[in-house]
């Protein structure tokens, strides 16, 4: 047991941060820093240059173009990212259709599909949930009917989360009824977003943001070639894949930043005030709080230290998964309540780089706490709501 | 950065582990609690034997060179034995008192037959009034040509009763809790002046009150220099406060374990317990307290391996983490075994009292929450 970094590791290190000031692009640098969104153009760049660096596919096999970093080399990576506050890679290509094809896919889908995920060419979404279908996804109803010569995809797919912005969608679709289990007759479907018959719509979430949608399939052909793995066995892979979300869902090293920037913020007289961490209520709760995230940081760190030596993230990927969304929610409603009064402003259009600092009510992105903590109570509820994953961890860990 | 241990460490965890499995089971550990010594002087010599009770000290001294992990190996397989033996207050209170300031002649006379499993002894490291601060010291030592005069009162002094030899923190300069002015004097136990209450603790330990009255003793009884004990008293309080969250591990595991197994068997309109949901869900979590806690364990024995700066700091956090997260984990094992969970004869509940006294014992979670913000946190 030992907790020093090694030489490599240091100097490893070094080099991230080196990448980070010579290649983290300013424009975008400021807009994270001010709480401005995110353009897809934005989110592509940013994926590129970390592509160009060889550093995008942190999780994949070397063969098909990943780092193969050890743990503490990915824990390092990570950190040195949030302490950037670089954006989070979009997930849906790169860490969850990926592996699936990868690992169940064919050689022509491989070479098909990998490269532009590498190269960030081809913008991916996920079409899991349903109207009808949330905790009990296995009770999914969209369908792909074989017509003798393709799939024939009709439903409806929700929550769909940056699908305006997606060139495919994955999808997991009913291929059979006539079976004993529900969770039998369910295949992994790649479909090319401007298919004929596939619309996107707009679902707007309470913090006032258009981040989800959902996607509708009417009479949507697609060829069998795009169907990976075997007919039916869409729920294993699907399966699999959830376990990868959850372990990227924990958000250590941003909620680590997060917490340095509250606790910051809370030293610092806001408007001629007495700091609020002298405020003993206050300062014992982000204490607390610092001691549950790190609990979770070595949790994370043991759970990597141990998919290293051979094992794919398993049933304990959910732990991370509850713990990680409970210290971000936490953090979400501290920083809420550092904010006081000037957390209630609604006023969507000041975050924007040219709006006048004089007609900005609150101080720098103060006032987006809010749209902070209401837009991430999604956290306890997606990948798998924290109450599913107590089900799996009662089934799979616990054996009951 | 790794987390595993080498196969030295390994075959120590292992051959306590098979020991506890062996030769301490429950009932035997129920027999030596309700012995007039409180603990069993042959298992003590078997520990010795075994050389672990040389494990924390230096080779020179006779000792295993052993560090925080092997004390957390140490201590966690304690913790699932609820081993009742003094190591705690032997070994790792006044052994680690004695190893840093002890003279070769005091090393002779108290370590030796410490580390040989021959000499009782006890760290006084609490006042009636000093609730979970070290530094909060009364006992007055007052010098006298060669010879100090002692006078003050001692509580909650673990294995006081059987010790041999106490070490007793006395202030010979300064106000009540100031930290300079602390000196450590090690004094046998019959010395004249002093004088006993022996006590049994609800965890089946056993402790002390000690009042001193003018108990006159040589300068040779000084630890290290005059008035300048309390930083070292510190680091010997926080390497037993990191030795009971280890333990508490242990503990808490083993409740883990037990209640599980329980819910499986236990049958109730017709089924297993562990069938329903509310139970499920209650279990998942206290599974997550366990791999919290563990986590939590880990990083501060690695700090502390290191002696990186934080190293005091990580301490804190763990005992926090124990006196809330581990003592709810008690209390739902004492919850989902309902009735039988409330027996004196079922072990659940003596886990349970165990960690209430480790949550007590060198601060609770208020406290070294306090502690861990007046460090800077982390």
């Amino acid at each position: 047991m030992n907790i020093d970094l090694t030489p490599e590791e240091l100097a490893f290190r070094d080099e991230v941060r080196g990448f980070l000031a010579d290649d983290y692009p300013e424009d975008i640098r400021r807009k994270r820093d001010e709480g401005v969104a995110l353009t897809r153009d934005d989110t592509v760049r940013w994926h590129k240059a970390l592509y160009k660096r060889s550093w995008f596919a942190v999780e994949w096999p070397v063969e098909y173009g990943g780092t193969g970093w050890t743990p503490v080399r990915k824990y390092l990576f990570a950190n040195e990212l949030a302490e950037a506050n670089a954006p989070l890679v979009v997930p849906f290509g790169v860490k969850m259709v990926a592996p699936i094809i990868y690992t169940f896919g064919n050689d022509a889908q491989k070479s098909r599909f990998l490269p532009d995920i590498l190269a960030s060419n081809v913008w991916w979404c996920q079409g899991y949930s349903e109207p009808g279908s949330g905790s009990d996804l296995a009770s999914l109803k969209t369908k792909a009917d074989f017509d003798g010569s393709d799939y024939i995809v009709n439903g409806t797919k929700t929550w769909t989360t940056l699908g305006q912005h997606a060139d495919w969608i994955f999808c997991l679709v009913r291929t059979r009824s006539d079976v004993a289990r529900k969770q039998e007759g369910i295949s992994f479907l790649l479909i090319d977003m401007k298919t004929p018959g596939v619309t996107v719509s707009p679902i707007i979430t309470i913090e006032g943001g258009h981040e989800v949608n959902e996607v509708h399939f009417d009479n949507v052909r697609v060829p069998t070639e795009n169907l990976v793995g075997e007919e039916g066995k869409g729920w294993t892979y699907g399966k699999v894949l959830l376990q990868h979300e959850r372990v990227n869902i924990a958000g250590v090293a941003v909620s680590q930043y997060r917490l340095n920037k509250l606790k910051a913020r809370a030293a610092e007289s806001v408007r001629g005030a007495d700091p609020l961490i002298n405020n003993q209520s206050f300062a014992r709760k982000i204490a607390a709080l610092e001691i549950d995230l790190r609990a979770l940081e070595y949790t994370e760190l043991r759970t990597l230290a141990s998919i290293a030596t051979g094992q794919a993230p398993g049933p304990e990927s959910s732990f991370l998964k509850i713990r990680g969304t409970e210290v971000q929610q936490a953090i979400d409603a501290m920083t809420m309540e550092a904010a006081g009064y000037y957390a209630l402003p609604y006023v969507p259009t000041q975050y924007t780089l040219d709006f006048p600092d004089i007609d900005r009510i609150g101080e720098g992105i103060e006032t987006r706490t809010s749209l902070q903590y209401f837009n991430n109570r999604k956290a306890s509820i997606y990948g798998g709501s924290n109450e599913i994953q107590k089900n799996i961890i009662a089934k799979h860990v616990l054996g009951l | 950065m790794n987390f595993s241990i080498s196969d030295e460490q390994t075959m120590l965890a292992d051959s306590i582990s098979r020991f506890i499995d062996s030769d301490y089971d429950f009932d035997t550990r129920q027999k030596i609690v309700a012995s007039d010594d409180g603990y069993s002087r042959d298992m003590w010599k078997t520990f010795a034997e075994l050389g672990w009770t040389a494990v924390p000290f230096a080779e020179t001294d006779g000792g295993l060179d052993g560090g925080p992990i092997e004390m957390m190996l140490i201590m966690e397989q304690f913790g699932r034995g609820l081993v009742v033996e003094p190591y705690l207050a032997n070994i790792i209170l006044a052994g680690g008192v004695l190893k840093r300031l002890a003279t070769p002649a005091q090393r002779e006379q108290w370590l030796a037959p410490l580390i040989a499993g021959e000499l009782q002894a006890a760290l006084a490291f609490a006042e009636p009034q000093s609730r979970f601060s070290p530094n909060n010291v009364q006992t007055t030592a007052t010098e006298s040509g060669d010879a100090y005069i002692l006078n003050g009162k001692k509580t909650f002094v673990l294995n006081g009763g059987n010790a041999g030899v106490l070490i007793i923190p006395a202030r010979t300069s300064g106000s009540n809790t100031e930290a300079a002015g602390i000196s450590l004097f090690c004094i046998a136990a019959d010395t004249p002046g002093i004088s006993r209450q022996r006590y049994p603790t609800v965890d089946g330990s056993q402790a002390a009150d000690i009042a001193l009255v003018d108990v006159n003793v040589s300068s040779d009884s000084l630890l290290g220099n005059a008035n300048d004990g309390y930083p070292i008293l510190q680091t010997v309080v926080d390497e037993a406060t990191l030795a009971v969250c280890a333990e508490a591990m242990g503990v808490m595991q083993t409740l883990q374990d037990k209640t599980l197994e329980y819910t499986k068997n236990r049958v109730q309109f017709g089924v297993p317990i562990s069938s329903f949901q509310a139970l499920q869900h209650r279990m998942v979590d206290t599974l997550m307290i366990c791999e919290q806690s563990r986590s939590l364990l880990y990083w501060s024995v690695m700090l502390n391996n290191s002696s990186d700066p934080k190293a005091a700091n990580s301490i804190s956090a763990l005992k926090y983490q124990i006196g809330t997260a581990g003592i709810k984990l008690a209390e739902e094992a004492v919850q989902l075994h309902g009735g039988m969970g409330m027996t004196w004869e079922m072990d659940i509940g003596h886990y349970f009292k165990r960690m209430t006294a480790i949550n007590i014992l060198f601060g609770n979670a208020d406290h070294h929450l306090d502690r861990y913000i007046s460090y800077g946190q982390s």
